[in-house]
């Protein structure tokens, strides 16, 4: 075989290499927009299913060992609980809470479950300065409390209220908030606690694409029975844990100003400045040092210059 | 301190030696060449010193209570609010007030205003000391204060803001210790350590241009992790850092006018003629340096505003509260040092100075406590935690005249140098 290298040869083959590499290059940059791993898992709710009965904030309480609440699970005054005018959050004792909604001109009460919504991309992991969160494949947002240092920066950044501080232990204090069972259940395939306890099926748990899916179906074959939108589909970049509603989103507690991307969108402003700021500063004040120092020195040999 | 009257001139123990010949040794330093008793007689005669010991007789046992029975024991322990006092005054309050290091070192090192000298020590000092104490708050403030360094050696979170916070305040503070240190080695006759610090004088000042700019600005830039929790007024996410970052300019300088005023009124017996002499014309030069800051400043938060098309906000309460602050935090003090500086009215200056210190402090508590959760509801701190943050500053402000009465801060170290 006659294998000739010609310039043009050469030139067509470096040009294809160069494309080519340029081609695989972008295609790594683009794990920049992280939309979630694959085959992460969620929960749907849908809140005109849900009745209010409190057996997975019971359920929640028993598995992941929470201290027993005031009030028994099957007191239902709970939901005229307010403080500071807001109804019933999570907190230290409490992973997961149903609030009651009064909607007007509709019958009965909607009833809504909060708990942490597990985001694609989450505001408080990104937030974190220690490493303290986890997104893990399966889906969970998890927590180690072993390298928490109590900043409480992660309840700032999250959009949904949702990580608590357990402000009453001096020695032992650290964020509280679901881990989806995580350890207990996720990780062995099955639902977390409060889904399985749920006698109503108004959660359901499954792969979070199908979870979409399931949604979008059941919007579009009981017309006028949802407001069209899935809510955590987008909000804040998307969340494992996702909405259907009957009534208007912001009727039943919902915050409809969180954005439709992640939080960390919002900061990447600030992060993209650093290394500019740390290169250039340097340069520009040397310069600025040098010139004043210039200025000074030619003053003097001005001074000289007049007297001779 | 009126047992050095001001009839007697000359400033005690300016040099190694004393005025025999014999040299001063550490001990007396300290005590200021006063016996026990003579010591003792002036702290009481001071009345401050009696409204510090009533807050520290309540103060103490109340940091106690927090470090044995929990945060949530001194503060309303509100997952809604997780910041409190202690950050919103302590780290995001304290921490523009301390760039006045920085400032004063990029004008004297840097752009060669060699009339700034007597004034420079003072405002490294009040630097080093806010930030000191803003980490001081952070450890009365973290859940778990034992774990500090965690950050830094034991979990990495890079991509975090906190995480350049912390890094940057940390190497800030330990360039900040080698710039003062030159006081410290002086009053101490170790004249090999200080040449060592003049010689990298102009790299420490570079390195603290770099990581105040960073984290003053990354203070902003924290705020912007909770775009939907603050008044849309207070935020502007794409310019938060830059908002942050240019306020502590005239927040800096501003601190080192109220600083050098009270030295000047109350530490005169410390005071050497250069600093007494100069202080003034200084003064006047820092407040021209406040006003361009200030109206800067006015106008980026004005582009904020029309960046984010916040303007139907300021037709709210929300807005007359927002404009209430520009007006009395911002232009006020803008409008007093124009005028003061360009009609060199000196006590107008520092008035000025007074109300912007003020001023950012507000500005900082509006953002991180005040605005923060605007669509929920106002909290309120507990008194205890009021205490507490009254209780730190108070020993801020005791180890800050410490040093005064001590290292050649106001004054110029006699002798070999």
């Amino acid at each position: 075989m006659n294998k000739r290298f010609n310039r043009r040869g050469f030139i067509q083959g470096g040009l294809a290499a160069s494309a080519a590499a340029t081609v695989s290059l972008a295609g790594k940059t683009q794990a920049a927009t992280f939309e979630g791993y694959p085959n992460s898992m969620g929960v749907l709710v849908d809140l005109s299913r849900c009745v209010g009965c409190r057996s997975c904030e019971a359920a929640c309480n028993k598995e992941q060992h929470l201290p027993a609440p005031e009030k028994p699970f099957n007191d239902f005054s709970v939901f005229d609980e307010m403080l500071h005018g807001q109804k019933r959050r999570t907190d230290e004792t409490r992973y997961t809470v149903v609030n009651r909604y009064e909607i007007p001109g509709r019958e009965h009460p909607l009833y809504r479950k909060i708990q942490c919504n597990h985001c694609q991309e989450p505001a408080c992991l990104t937030s974190c300065f220690v490493n303290a969160y986890t997104k893990t494949p399966e889906g969970a947002v998890i927590y180690n409390p072993d390298v928490c240092v109590g900043c409480r920066t992660c309840m700032v950044a999250c959009p949904f209220y949702i990580p608590t501080f357990r402000y009453s232990s001096a020695f032992h204090p650290r964020i509280m908030k679901c881990v989806f069972c995580y350890d207990t259940r996720l990780t062995k395939g099955r639902p977390p606690a409060c889904v399985e306890s749920c006698p109503q099926e108004a959660l359901t748990f499954g792969r979070r694409n199908d979870l979409l899916d399931m949604g979008r179906q059941r919007i579009r074959e009981n017309p006028g029975a949802y407001e069209d939108h899935i809510y955590g589909e987008h909000e804040a970049g998307g969340t494992a844990w996702m909405y259907l509603s009957p009534a208007p989103f912001a009727q039943v507690g919902f915050d409809t100003s969180v954005p439709k991307e992640p939080i960390l969108n919002y900061v990447k402003d600030f992060l993209s400045i650093v290394p500019m700021v740390l290169t250039i500063w340097p340069a520009l004040f040397a310069g600025f040092h040098l010139l004043a120092k210039r200025k000074e020195t030619r003053g003097q040999q001005t001074k000289n210059e007049g007297e001779v | 301190m009126n047992i050095f009257s001001k009839n007697t001139p000359e400033i005690p123990i300016a040099s190694l030696c004393k005025p025999d010949g014999a040299v001063w040794s550490i001990k007396e330093k300290l005590w200021l060449g006063l016996s026990r008793q003579q010591y003792q007689d002036q702290f009481l005669r001071n009345p401050v010193n009696w409204l510090l010991i009533a807050i520290f007789a309540i103060g103490v046992p109340l940091i106690l209570q927090r470090y044995f029975a929990g945060l949530g024991s001194i503060t309303h322990a509100s997952d809604d609010y997780p910041w409190g006092l202690f950050l919103g005054f302590g780290l995001f309050g304290m921490v523009p007030l301390s760039a006045s290091g920085f400032l004063l070192g990029t004008t004297v090192e840097i752009f060669g205003r060699k009339d700034f000298v007597p004034i420079e020590r003072l405002a490294l000092l009040n630097g080093l000391l806010g930030y000191f104490f803003a980490v001081v708050y952070l450890e009365v403030d973290l859940g778990m204060p034992w774990r500090l360094y965690y950050p830094m050696f034991v979990s990495l979170g890079p991509a975090a803001v906190l995480f350049l916070v912390a890094w940057h305040v940390a190497t800030y503070l330990s360039v900040q210790v080698a710039e003062v240190s030159t006081a410290y080695f002086e009053w101490i006759g170790w004249l090999k350590g200080k040449r060592f610090i003049k010689s990298i004088a102009v790299g420490l000042t570079i390195s603290g241009i770099i990581l105040s700019t960073l984290h003053q600005g990354a203070l902003g830039a924290l705020f912007t992790y909770a775009p939907t929790k603050i008044h849309p007024l207070w935020i502007s996410t794409n310019f938060q850092w830059v908002h942050f970052f240019c306020s502590a300019i005239f927040a800096g300088l501003s601190m080192v006018i109220v600083s050098s005023t009270l030295c000047k009124n109350f530490l005169t017996w410390r005071c050497d003629r250069r600093f007494l002499d100069s202080v003034d014309e200084l003064t006047l030069g820092l407040g021209k340096g406040c006003a361009y800051a200030l109206i800067t400043y006015l106008v980026i938060k004005v582009v904020g505003i029309a960046h984010d098309n916040d303007w139907a906000h300021l037709l709210t309460g929300w807005g007359q509260y927002f404009l209430l602050e520009m007006t009395l935090a911002v232009a006020l003090p803008m409008v007093l040092f124009a005028y003061g500086v360009k009609h060199r009215r000196v006590d107008m200056v520092r008035w000025a100075a007074l109300i912007s210190v003020l001023g950012i402090v507000w500005n900082r508590l509006n953002t991180s406590m005040i605005c923060f959760n605007w669509q929920l509801y106002r909290e309120i701190p507990h008194w205890k935690e009021v205490w507490v943050t009254v209780t730190i500053f108070a020993l801020y402000f005791i180890v800050y005249r410490f040093i005064l009465y001590r290292l050649p801060i106001l004054y110029q170290w006699q002798g070999d140098k």
